[in-house]
């Protein structure tokens, strides 16, 4: 570690955090760190622990060993809070108040709010600001949330699923708001369900199991986990020739296509044209973050 | 600018609070299944039992009591519903755990609803006062209209902390049944609906153990009646009992999840 690195505190960071809830245990001695300028994308099945993690972030829980802090300090200082944006996905805001309250009350606790006009068009929910929050649709509303949640020049923010329920153009819209406050320096944690999600947005993956980080990195090395790449051809190879292959790992027949799973796709390549000179449709592709995820949490499992 | 930026720290927990309080009053007024019982049942009631279905020969010192209780009756319900509802719904939809987590002070989350409920309170207090003078033929003092109404405003805070309580316990839908399970018994049970000679003994005897006995026995003195057992044993009661409740729904409420 780089004396940079010593001195400044990352936006966020558990510290072998342990959180029980009386016989289970949520967390088991976590350690976690969310850095400035960079989205981080918290992955893991349901249970995992992401949410009690977050949680313990949010001074919502505190750790029963081990530590939780924002910016170096204890979450439930409010001055540490007003560096805080947030979305959180169960959060119903109240039905009979129009955007524009919502947000002049959210700005209130900050002490450098952004400007209203600039929070809603960033936002894109210029258009929704004299309309009552509960007659929006839950795609608006998820919007209001993501307004909500920057409307305070946030340092870090933290954006549980933020997408849901969004068409196309409103999640590209979101992604991008996103992607610019990371630029300019702000630290992003994201929870969500959606890999296509992460992989699109996150530079960095934390994968939880079972209260504890088994894997992260940038997304690229997370997806890199057991290197594995999908050949995809039709051929007249049979599969049970394929498998005895050295370095297949997996190979179906779906009717006249097979399907290989190896760590050495060239090699692989190179004898199925050997074997077969009418091989067509070639395909080679990079394991998915969800290849990446499954093996990971086989593997932890 | 150093003036700019002392003038918000300054105000930044005053600013709060008024902008909390606002948008917490704003919100159940433009929900109607808040804020048409809560205004319009203490209204109505009095019309009713107050002016309408009042006896003939009922002395102008009846009248005036009536009117009292129903200013009780209807000082209790925006504490009762105003902290019990919301809280239990904001519990239940997650907004409770937004608004820990964001940078708002937990001193003026529950000072906004507070302020509210009283501001409801005065509200239903003055309309109530409108009706007595233009057709309760209801006739007191300028003092008596002002300790009155001061009477209904603090006079929330009791069930303030009661709603607050119930708000702690249930969740959602459930809280709306239980206060009502309270808040009408209780109002039978004090001599604020019906007259206390009117129960039987037992329970009569038992009315000290209800807020709005102590606050309706203030309500009385304040119109030129009098209590039963003298206007400072009445508040210590009230204050006692605000005391405790707020003392066992803040703790509550601290670990609540």
């Amino acid at each position: 570690m780089n004396d940079r690195a010593l001195r400044i505190p990352p936006a966020a960071a558990l510290i072998g955090a342990v959180k029980r809830f009386g016989a289970t245990t949520a967390l088991t001695g976590i350690d976690l760190r969310i850095e400035p300028g960079r989205i981080t994308a918290l992955l893991g099945p349901n249970g995992a622990g992401k949410s009690t993690s977050i949680a313990l972030l949010l001074g919502l829980l505190e750790p029963d060993s081990g530590r939780a802090e924002l910016f170096g300090e204890s979450p439930l200082r409010i001055e540490v809070r007003q560096r805080l944006g947030l979305m959180l996905q169960s959060a119903a805001l109240p039905e009979t108040l129009r955007v524009r309250e919502l947000l002049s009350m959210t700005s209130k606790y900050y002490p450098q709010p952004l400007a209203l006009a600039e929070c809603a068009a960033t936002a894109a929910v210029t258009d929704l600001l004299p309309r009552f929050y509960g007659r929006l649709s839950g795609g608006q509303q998820r919007r209001v949330q993501f307004a909500v949640a920057i409307c305070g020049r946030p340092e870090l923010l933290v954006l549980d699923e933020p997408t849901v329920g969004l068409d196309i153009t409103a999640r590209t819209a979101v992604w991008q708001s996103v992607r610019s406050l990371a630029a300019a320096g702000c630290a992003v944690l994201l929870s969500t369900h959606h890999l296509e999600e992460a992989e699109a947005l996150a530079d960095h993956v934390a994968v939880i199991m079972q209260g504890r980080v088994v894997a992260s990195g940038t997304v690229s090395e997370v997806r890199a986990h057991g290197i594995h790449r999908r050949i995809r051809c039709v051929t007249s190879v049979s599969a049970e020739d394929v498998r005895k292959w050295e370095d297949v790992r997996a190979v179906e027949r779906r009717q006249q296509r097979l399907d290989i799973e190896t760590v050495n796709a060239e090699a692989i390549v190179r004898r199925l044209l050997i074997a077969d000179p009418h091989l067509a449709e070639l395909e080679v592709l990079q394991a998915g973050l969800a290849e990446a995820l499954a093996a990971i949490t086989q593997e932890a499992a | 600018m150093t003036t700019l930026a002392i003038q918000r720290q300054g105000g930044g927990a005053l600013a709060i609070l008024l902008s909390e309080t606002r948008m917490e009053f704003l919100r159940l007024l433009r929900a109607p299944a808040f804020s048409v019982p809560v205004i319009t049942f203490p209204l109505l009631f009095y019309v009713l039992f107050g002016v309408v279905m009042v006896p003939h020969n009922a002395g102008e010192p009846v009248l005036r009591q009536i009117f009292a209780n129903f200013t009780v009756f209807g000082v209790m319900a925006p504490g009762l519903f105003g902290l019990g509802v919301t809280l239990a719904i904001e519990r239940d939809r997650g907004l409770l755990q937004l608004k820990r987590a964001l940078p708002l002070p937990p001193s003026a989350y529950l000072g906004a609803k507070l302020l509210m409920a009283m501001s409801f309170s005065a509200i239903v207090s003055l309309l109530l006062m409108v009706v007595a003078v233009t057709v309760g033929q209801v006739v007191l003092a300028l003092t008596q209209w002002l300790t009155l109404f001061a009477l209904a405003v603090v006079g929330a805070l009791p069930f303030c902390g009661l709603g607050l309580l119930i708000g702690t316990l249930v969740k959602g839908q459930a809280a709306p049944a239980l206060i009502n399970l309270i808040y009408l018994p209780m109002s039978f049970l004090s001599g604020v609906l019906i007259p206390l000679q009117a129960l039987p003994h037992a329970l009569a005897v038992a009315a000290p153990i209800w807020p709005c006995y102590h606050l309706s026995q203030l309500a009385q003195a304040a119109v030129g009646g009098t209590s039963a057992s003298g206007v400072a044993t009445h508040i210590l009661a009230l204050i006692g009992m605000a005391s405790v409740l707020f003392g066992i729904a803040l703790r509550r409420w601290a670990r609540l999840r």
